[in-house]
C-alpha cells in the first residue's frame, strides 16, 4: 500500500457539525469534522460507537433521520459541488449515481417483498434511464460480478431465499449497479462471519480496482482497516483526532487513543494474558469534557490538556489532535 | 470428541455424548423441512475450564449450547452436568438443577427486563431459589455489583441507563449469582467495542479463578476464543469437526474448515496484509436441512476427494491433543498414516502459523 499523497481529491468534508435532538436539547455529535477521500482512494473512518463516524457517512449523502439529526454548519463537496446545498430531489440523483452506500444489515437496503434482481433493475432504470430488458441485464450483470453463482436464476429469488453474506453481495451488486465515484460502506462486514467477512472485503477492493471507486469504509474494526484501507480517520467523541497512511498509523500512531485502540486489538497471543483495554467511556454529547475530549480516559493527560487542542500537522501527511504529540512516543501495533 | 483436560478421577463437568438437536418436522409426505441443527455431538468441559466453540453462523453452535443447558429440546443422546444425566429431569429437578448452570447472551437485553431496575433483575433468581428475604437479597445484589466492577449505588438504575459492556456486567453478575458452576456464554463479547470487550474478558477471567467457573465460550471471533479457552471445540454444519488444546489448535490446525477460519482472521497491521495464505472459502453453508452426504465440508473443501462425498469421515486423534474429523487424516492417498501436522511445514504469519501445510498443498 503507498502513500496516497497524489490523488485528486473526490470527497472533501469540511468542518462539518452535525446535531441530534435529545433529552438534552440539540447535541452536537459531530463537532468540525474535517478530512478528504481521494480519487481511487480506500479511507477507513474508525471509531467506537458514539463516535460519530456513521453519522458523518449518513450526513454526506443527506441521510440524516429528518427532525432528528441536523447538518448546523460545514461542507461536503464532491468534485466540485457542494452537496449540502443539493435539493432532496438534487440529492437523489447524486445517490447511486455518483455515491452509493452499503450498510451492516442488507435489509435495510433490499425490500423483502421483491425478486432481489427487479430492485437492481429498479435502481438501475431510475438513475440510468434504460429500458427495462437493459436494466435487468445489468442486474444481472452485476449479480454476477459480486460472485453470486447463477446469477440469472438467483435474480429471481427474494432476499430472503439468500444467506447473510450473499445478502450482502447484493447489496453491494445494488451499489455499484450505476457506477458510482465514491461508495460508502458502514460496517460492511461486522455481522458476518470471518470467513464471509474475508470473502467481502475481497470484493470490495476488487470492486474499488475494477470500477475506479472511491471507497469510505466505516468501521470500528481496525483489524478491517488493515485488510484494505490505504489511509485512515480516526473519530472520537465527534471530532477527528487522527488522520494518516495506514502503515504509518499502525506503526507511529500519535494520538493516545488511537494507542488505546491499537493495544486492544485482538490478537493470536496466548491464553491468560490481561488484554489491553482503555478505562472509562466514550462521554456523551451532551457531557462534552471541555477541554480535551479524550483527556479524562487518557494516561499522558497533563494540565494544558484543560484547553481543546487543535487538529495540527504533527509530521507531513500525518495529523493529530493531541497537545503533547510531539513529545509522547507512541507504541504501535504489535 | 473428547476435549483433553479434565482433572483424572473427578470426571468432566459437563459431558456431551451423541447429542442431536433438529428442527422442524418431516411433515405430511416428507415435503416438511427438518434441520439437523446439531448432529451427534459429543464434548466436554472440565472443572474450572473455558472450551471455546466456533464456528460460522448456521454451524449449530448456538443450539448446541442451549441444548446442553436444555434450553431447546434433545431428540437424542446425553447431557450431564457434574455426573448428573440432566437428559432425564423434568420439572422441579429441571429447575434446580438448572441453578448449577447459566447463559449470558450476546445482548442483555433479551434477558434483562427493561422495566425493572438492574437490581431486582439481579435479585430474582436469588428470591426465587434461594427465598433470600428483599433486605438479604439487596445486599447480595450489592456484593455481586460490586463483583462485576459496578457501584453498588447503581442497583437503583435500569437497564436503558447503562453502557452496553455495563449491561454485559449486569448479565454476568445475575448469571453468577447462584454460583452455577458452568455458564454458557453465547457470543457474549461480540457486540462490544474491542476495549470493552477486553474489559468483559478480563472480567470473566477474573469470575472463573475466583468461582472456580467453567465456560462453555461460545464465539466467531476466533482472537477472543484464542485468549479465554483451555480447549477449543470447531462445529460446522451440526459436527464438531476439530477439538483440542487452543494452543495446538491455532498452531497446527489438523481440519481444512479451522485451517481455513483462521486464515480469514483480519491482518494486525496493514503491512502484513494479504502476505499470509488465505484459504478462501467459496460460497457458503450447505442447507442445514439437505447437508451433504459425506463429509459436511466436502462441497467448501479444496482438499475434498472422491472419499470425502461418500462416506462421512471418523475421528482421530490428533499429535498435540485433541481429535479431528476428516478424511485427509485417515484416507488421504498420500497423506496414509500421517496427520497434517506430521506432513505440514509451517510458516509463521502474524503470529500464527501459515495455515496450508505444503503436503496438502499438493494433496489430490
Amino acid at each position: 500500500m503507498s502513500a496516497p499523497t497524489a490523488t485528486t481529491t473526490l470527497l472533501a468534508v469540511d468542518d462539518l457539525r452535525v446535531e441530534f435532538a435529545t433529552d438534552h436539547g440539540w447535541s452536537t455529535v459531530v463537532a468540525g469534522t474535517s478530512f478528504s477521500v481521494g480519487e481511487r482512494e480506500i479511507v477507513g473512518l474508525v471509531g467506537e460507537s458514539g463516535s460519530g463516524k456513521t453519522v458523518t457517512g449518513l450526513s454526506v449523502l443527506g441521510l440524516l433521520p429528518r427532525g432528528v439529526g441536523r447538518v448546523a454548519s460545514g461542507s461536503v463537496t464532491l468534485g466540485d459541488r457542494d452537496l449540502l446545498g443539493l435539493s432532496e430531489r438534487e440529492l437523489r440523483s447524486v445517490r447511486g449515481n455518483e455515491v452509493a452506500m452499503v450498510f451492516q444489515e442488507p435489509m435495510t437496503s433490499l425490500n423483502p417483498a421483491f425478486r432481489v434482481g427487479d430492485q437492481i433493475a429498479e435502481a438501475v432504470r431510475l438513475h440510468r434511464g434504460v429500458s427495462r430488458r437493459a436494466a435487468r441485464d445489468r442486474a444481472v450483470e452485476v449479480l454476477d460480478l459480486v460472485g453470486i453463482p447463477h446469477a440469472r436464476r438467483r435474480a429471481d429469488e427474494y432476499p430472503h431465499e439468500f444467506s447473510g453474506g450473499m445478502r450482502q453481495r447484493a447489496m453491494i451488486a445494488m451499489a455499484v449497479s450505476c457506477e458510482p465515484r465514491l461508495l460508502i460502506a458502514d460496517e460492511p462486514t461486522t455481522a458476518l462471519d470471518v470467513t464471509i467477512q474475508a470473502q467481502v472485503l475481497e470484493l470490495l477492493a476488487g470492486m474499488q480496482q475494477e470500477l475506479g471507486m472511491s471507497v469510505l469504509l466505516v468501521t470500528h474494526d481496525l483489524g478491517v482497516v488493515a485488510e484494505v484501507c490505504e489511509r485512515v480517520v480516526v473519530m472520537y467523541a465527534g471530532q477527528v483526532v487522527e488522520q494518516t497512511d495506514a502503515v504509518e498509523l499502525f506503526d507511529h500512531p500519535r494520538h493516545p487513543y488511537t494507542e488505546g485502540l491499537l493495544a486492544a486489538m485482538p490478537q493470536l497471543g496466548s491464553r491468560g494474558q490481561r488484554l489491553s483495554s482503555i478505562p472509562g467511556r466514550t462521554p456523551e454529547p451532551w457531557g462534552m469534557p471541555q477541554g480535551c475530549r479524550f483527556a479524562p480516559r487518557c494516561g499522558y493527560a497533563v494540565d494544558a490538556c484543560g484547553e481543546p487542542p487543535p487538529l495540527v500537522t504533527a509530521r507531513s501527511g500525518h495529523l493529530s489532535r493531541c497537545h503533547r504529540h510531539d513529545e509522547l512516543t507512541l507504541r504501535g501495533a504489535r | 470428541m473428547n476435549t483433553a483436560g479434565t482433572t483424572p478421577g473427578t470426571g468432566p463437568l459437563l459431558e456431551i455424548e451423541d447429542l442431536r438437536v433438529t428442527f422442524g418436522s418431516p411433515g405430511p409426505r416428507g415435503r416438511g423441512r427438518v434441520v439437523r441443527a446439531v448432529d451427534g455431538v459429543s464434548l466436554q468441559v472440565g472443572r474450572g475450564r473455558t472450551v471455546g466453540l466456533v464456528g460460522e453462523s448456521g454451524s449449530g453452535k448456538s443450539t448446541l449450547g442451549r441444548a446442553a443447558l436444555r434450553l431447546v429440546p434433545v431428540r437424542s443422546g446425553r447431557v450431564s452436568l457434574d455426573g448428573r444425566d440432566l437428559t432425564a429431569l423434568r420439572g422441579r429437578a429441571l429447575r434446580q438443577a438448572r441453578r448449577d448452570m447459566q447463559m449470558v447472551f450476546q445482548d442483555p437485553y433479551s434477558s434483562l427486563d427493561p422495566s425493572a431496575v438492574i437490581g431486582d433483575s439481579i435479585a430474582e433468581p436469588l428470591r426465587e431459589h434461594e427465598g433470600l428475604s428483599r433486605r438479604d437479597a439487596e445486599r447480595r445484589v450489592k456484593e455481586l455489583l460490586d463483583v462485576v466492577g459496578l457501584p453498588a449505588g447503581h442497583a437503583g438504575r435500569y437497564p436503558s441507563e447503562f453502557s452496553g459492556g455495563q449491561r454485559q456486567r449486569v448479565a454476568i453478575a445475575r448469571a453468577v449469582a447462584l454460583n452455577p458452576s458452568l455458564v454458557v456464554c453465547d457470543e457474549a463479547v461480540s457486540a462490544l467495542d474491542v476495549s470493552t470487550q477486553n474489559q468483559v474478558i478480563n472480567l470473566l477471567e477474573d469470575l472463573r479463578a475466583r468461582f472456580e467457573l467453567s465456560y462453555l465460550f461460545i464465539a466467531h471471533d476466533l482472537a477472543v476464543v484464542r485468549h479465554i479457552a483451555h480447549e477449543v471445540a470447531v462445529m460446522y454444519l451440526g459436527h464438531v469437526v476439530e477439538t483440542g488444546p487452543t494452543d495446538r489448535v491455532y498452531d497446527s490446525p489438523a481440519h481444512p474448515y479451522t485451517q481455513a477460519l483462521l486464515s480469514a482472521i483480519p491482518a494486525s497491521h496493514p503491512r502484513r496484509a494479504g502476505t499470509g495464505t488465505r484459504m478462501l472459502l467459496s460460497g457458503d453453508l450447505p442447507d442445514p436441512a439437505d447437508p451433504p452426504p459425506g463429509c459436511a465440508f466436502a462441497t467448501r473443501c479444496p482438499y475434498a476427494m472422491d472419499v470425502c462425498r461418500e462416506a462421512p469421515p471418523a475421528t482421530t486423534p490428533v499429535d498435540g491433543g485433541g481429535e479431528v474429523a476428516c478424511h485427509l487424516q485417515t484416507s488421504g492417498p498420500t497423506l496414509a498414516g500421517r496427520t497434517l501436522d506430521a506432513a505440514g511445514v509451517r510458516a509463521e504469519r502474524d503470529g500464527s502459523p501459515d495455515v496450508v501445510p505444503a503436503a496438502v498443498r499438493d494433496a489430490p
